[in-house]
């Protein structure tokens, strides 16, 4: 074998021709990735680094501070208070979850279901994002916790904000609640605060209508975060700007009077300013404790709420439609007057025959109520007399009377879910039944029964109206944040002085003078004296031969077929500034307990006299100039 | 120096003179590759030696050493074991294949006491030699004789097959592209080139029936990254973010979003460039580049000339290896390749590819201390 042969040479010859195709192949990759490069930096760089910062850089809201709602001398009603709570953040876990469960279990009480629900929280989140474990702790707990902390591992204790309302049920109907966020909400509302998790919304109450203005405006962290989402650091941090205070016209001294006297019955009362509509108390019995709804209601006790027969959910005083009964005889006697009956007189023998119907008076039994007129028809309740007067006037004046006084549709008062009552009409009748309005049926109307309904913020407008003669709407609140409310002085009402001065007396008699009504419960002392008038509605129908065999005794009836007991008034009934309504449901008839509930309040109020004290909110220039607003600030 | 007379050569050279004639100018230039990457293990480490750029130091000294030990022992004694360490680094795979350490959800490892080997790196080196040693022997005609066709190609398929195996398709990618390239410049015809290229072409509708599920999602994010941009082709917009993000000069050292936020998967060893891309811009990665380019540029050189059909082999089969390794690298973190798990040479930390590529380096320079030694055709080495 050769040691070199010619083929060598021809072989290098090929290697060097073939590295130069290679060496070719090669520089072309190269400057194909070098191409790249220039297409991925130069060329596209500003969107790759747009991109970037669109990874790294992410924005974390900041939930605001709710507004307070105070009351007209600053009481805070619904504030924030510091919500003690023990968080689990699951990576620093030294033994794991379960074992850090079990330690932090000896040391506050652990409910299986808050186990399975810290639990759940963990596996929806990250190992890093740090889990309720407890919240609304007591401060011993919270305490206890802090002291065990260092074989806590994992626990972190933390200080947030929750709503909370010092008053608990007294003012739930006012106040009303703040809860979760629920789908609906989400649907309704994009701010980017409603993801935030643990937010509260208000839900009801003034906490509902004025929540874009309770709410504030979230603040916003700009954070550095990694693949993972874990914060690195903050880049910027921009604060929140807290909700605005919200002023109401409410005194919750009175209110919680209020509230004490109505006690358990089911029944709504408004105390307001007769002067200018302000609303001094505002309440509906029973209530519930919004307390609840924030913190996260049970499914019992929201049973125990929705089940029980008093409707505690339902706020009575605007969203509850009664028969005004015989505290509707006072518009139609307004009418009367108007209407050329100031002069009317009425023989009552107990009962009216119209056609074939024989309409009947309470005082049936005794024989009638005897000579009548007008202001004596409203100290007895006289029905035959305001039968003749319903007569007289016809269904079209009766509702352009009552729609006058502002009957029959909302007062807009400042709470979501108010009923406007109702005044029925003839179109009303032929469209709803297909029958044409009856007689009858305008001298069952003209007493308040029937289609007739009302609800107590509108009986308490009446009052107002008839104390002033002139057109008072109520309201709620002063002042949100720092804006004003604007408020024109209420015009004068469309019917003449004298109807007016009639049917005040009329309510002065029916309370202060013997054979009056309300003439048990009169106010006695000196100065103080209130006028007013009762009234029944039936919530069921008595039958022809029940009357004649004897009506059965309200006492002895079930509660639920009892009647509603209600009363309009105000006071001192020489120169009003306080009025006031109360409907207690199936109250029943022969005790008046809804009077002496009345008596109670109207004399509380004057001689706690809120209007005379200075208002925590300033006084408005209008306010000052219309000379309704009474003596403030002494 | 090729002009010195062919006798002067008969007499080997001493330790000093092999000393004197490594070409330090390329072991500097690779120092200066490494110290790159150790810059960029220090920043997507947060600004820490540890825990990926001392260990790599390390390893690069050791490597250092091992280059210029390998560079000074001569070209002949490298032939004569070339196919003894090929024969063991196949015995390796086989054995990877039976005991070895499931990493990754691959099969790549094997523990020899405290080193983790990875038998399919050193079956790179192995593979250039052996086939080096083969076609040192035959002629250029030899070589496309299909009988003597049928000895590299088994050469080349065996390893390729193991690794594919494991399975790690980057790796066997580089082994069949290695093989290929030998054949090729040891002077393949036409004739079976042409052919068997286009059988290639016409076989990946069945390769691809064959791919691992992982692998086929590979290809086919790749093919459209959005399509999953949160899922597997996550890594490829992640890493094209990152690059793009540095624009021409970069966000700075250190200061890259994209790696020290952990957007990048892998951000120490395969994806290490892309750190580089964003931290240094278009001057640093296509710098970078540059440098790789001339580190090949010596590479090429050598093989040009050394004497010995052995020697430009083993000199052009090392260098087409190690720009294999930048290429799919590159384009790979580029979005111009699927993704497959090849480190970016001398750069990405990790311990055996820093050795190989080190032990490559010094048999490169090897070849260049040793160019001048002529070796007979049917030689079979010095021992």
């Amino acid at each position: 074998m050769p040691l070199f042969d010619r083929k060598d040479k021809s072989r290098y010859a090929t290697f060097t021709r073939r590295t130069l195709i290679m060496t070719g192949g090669m520089a072309s990759v190269m400057v194909t990735l070098a191409g790249r490069l220039y297409k991925l930096q130069i060329l596209d760089g500003d969107k790759y680094m747009t991109r970037a910062k669109d990874n790294s850089v992410s924005q974390r809201l900041i939930a605001p501070l709710r507004g307070r709602i105070v009351d007209r001398f600053g009481v805070e009603l619904a504030n924030n208070r510091q919500n003690y709570r023990v968080l689990l953040v699951p990576e620093q876990a030294a033994q794991g979850v379960d074992a850090a469960l079990d330690t932090i279990g000896r040391v506050i009480a652990l409910t299986p279901h808050d186990r399975d629900r810290i639990r759940h929280d963990i596996a929806m989140n990250k190992k890093f994002v740090p889990v309720t474990v407890a919240e609304n702790m007591s401060w011993e707990e919270f305490a206890r916790v802090n002291l065990h902390l260092p074989y806590l591992s994992g626990m972190q204790p933390d200080v947030g904000e929750t709503r909370d309302y010092p008053f608990g049920a007294e003012l739930s109907h006012v106040l009303g609640y703040v809860a979760s966020v629920s789908p609906e909400d989400e649907a309704k509302d994009d701010n980017p605060l409603l993801d935030l998790p643990g937010f509260r919304i208000g839900k009801r109450g003034i906490e509902k209508t004025f929540e874009s203005e309770i709410r504030g405006t979230a603040g916003a962290s700009r954070v550095e975060v990694n693949a993972y989402g874990r914060v690195i650091r903050e880049l910027g941090h921009e604060a929140a700007t807290p909700g605005a205070d919200v002023y109401l016209t409410i005194d919750r001294q009175v209110q919680n009077f209020v509230t004490q006297r109505l006690g358990d019955q089911s029944a709504a009362c408004v105390v307001m300013d007769a002067q200018n509509g302000d609303v001094l108390a505002l309440a509906s019995t029973p209530g519930y404790d919004p307390n609840l709804f924030n913190v996260g209601i049970t499914n019992a006790q929201w049973k125990a709420l929705t089940d029980d027969d008093h409707t505690p959910l339902l706020d009575k005083a605007v969203s509850g439609n009664y028969p005004p009964g015989s505290t509707f005889k006072t518009a139609m006697a307004l009418a009367a007057v108007d209407n050329g009956m100031a002069d009317l007189a009425v023989d009552c023998t107990g009962s009216m025959r119209l056609g074939d119907h024989i309409f009947y008076c309470d005082a049936w039994r005794i024989g009638g109520h005897g000579h009548v007129d007008l202001p004596r028809g409203i100290q007895v309740s006289c029905d035959v007399f305001f039968y003749e007067v319903a007569r007289r006037l016809g269904i079209d004046k009766m509702a352009e009377a009552a729609r006058a006084m502002g009957l029959g549709s909302p007062t807009g008062i400042e709470l979501p879910g108010e009923v406007g009552g109702f005044i029925p009409s003839r179109a009303w009748k032929l469209a709803r039944f297909g029958i044409p309005w009856q007689q009858g049926e305008t001298l069952v109307n003209g007493i308040g029964q029937g289609y007739v309904l009302a609800t107590p913020i509108q009986l308490c407008m009446l009052a107002a109206r008839f104390a002033t003669g002139r057109a008072v709407v109520p309201r709620l609140t002063h002042q949100v944040g720092a804006m004003l409310e604007p408020r024109r002085p209420p015009a004068p009402l469309p019917f003449s002085d004298k109807a007016v001065a009639m049917v005040r007396e009329g309510m002065s008699m029916a309370v202060n003078a013997p054979g009056g009504t309300a003439y048990g419960w009169r106010i006695t002392q000196p100065g103080f004296e209130m006028a007013g008038k009762t009234g029944t509605a039936q919530v069921r129908r008595i039958t022809k031969e029940e009357r004649q065999n004897g009506i059965t005794p309200e006492s002895e009836l079930p509660w639920k077929d009892r009647e509603h007991a209600l009363f309009i008034g105000f006071a001192p009934f020489d120169s009003p500034r306080y009025a006031l309504s109360i409907v207690v449901e199936h109250g029943g008839a022969r005790n008046e307990p809804q009077v002496e509930f009345a008596r109670d309040i109207l004399l509380y109020v004057q001689q706690r006299d809120p209007l005379k004290m200075r208002p925590a909110y300033p006084m408005r220039a209008a306010d000052a100039t219309t000379g309704f607003v009474p003596k403030a600030g002494g | 120096m090729s002009s010195r007379p062919y006798a002067a050569q008969r007499r080997a050279l001493s330790i000093g003179e092999k000393l004197l004639e490594i070409n330090w100018g390329l072991v500097l230039l690779v120092g200066v590759v490494a110290s790159i990457g150790f810059a960029m293990l220090y920043s997507v480490a947060g600004g820490h030696f540890q825990p990926w750029a001392l260990p790599q130091m390390m390893r690069f000294v050791v490597g250092l050493l091992l280059l210029i030990a390998v560079a000074l022992v001569d070209i002949r004694v490298w032939m004569s074991l070339a196919y003894p360490a090929y024969g063991i680094s196949l015995l390796l795979l086989v054995g990877v294949e039976v005991a070895g350490h499931v990493g990754l959800g691959a099969q790549r490892w094997i523990e020899l006491g405290p080193l983790q080997l990875q038998p399919s790196e050193l079956m790179k080196i192995s593979l250039v030699l052996a086939l080096a040693r083969y076609l040192h022997g035959q002629s250029v005609e030899e070589v496309s004789w299909p009988l003597r066709l049928l000895i590299p190609l088994a050469m080349i398929g065996a390893p390729v097959v193991l690794v594919l195996l494991e399975p790690n398709l980057g790796t066997a990618t580089i082994l069949a592209l290695d093989g290929c390239s030998l054949l090729f410049l040891a002077g393949l015809s036409w004739w079976w080139i042409a052919p068997t290229v286009s059988a290639i072409v016409a076989a990946v509708p069945i390769v691809w029936r064959f791919m691992h599920d992982y692998q086929k999602q590979r290809v086919l994010t790749f093919l459209n990254p959005a399509s999953d941009a949160l899922g597997a082709g996550w890594n490829i917009s992640q890493a094209e973010i990152a690059i793009g993000s540095g624009g021409f000069a970069g966000k700075g050292f250190g200061q890259g979003t994209q790696s020290q936020l952990n957007f990048l998967p892998e951000k120490q060893t395969d994806f290490i460039y892309t750190t580089l891309g964003e931290e240094f811009g278009f001057v640093g990665s296509a710098g970078l580049l540059i440098l790789f380019a001339v580190v090949i540029g010596f590479g090429i050189r050598i093989a040009m000339a050394s004497r010995s059909q052995f020697g430009r082999l083993v000199a052009m089969g090392l260098t087409l290896n190690f720009f294999f390794y930048i290429m799919i690298n590159a384009a790979m973190v580029m979005g111009l390749m699927p993704v497959v798990g090849i480190p970016m040479p001398l750069v990405s930390y990790g311990g055996t590819a820093m050795l190989t590529v080190m032990f490559g380096f010094g048999l490169l320079m090897s070849v260049h201390v040793h160019r001048q030694v002529e070796i007979p055709r049917h030689s079979a080495g010095l021992i």
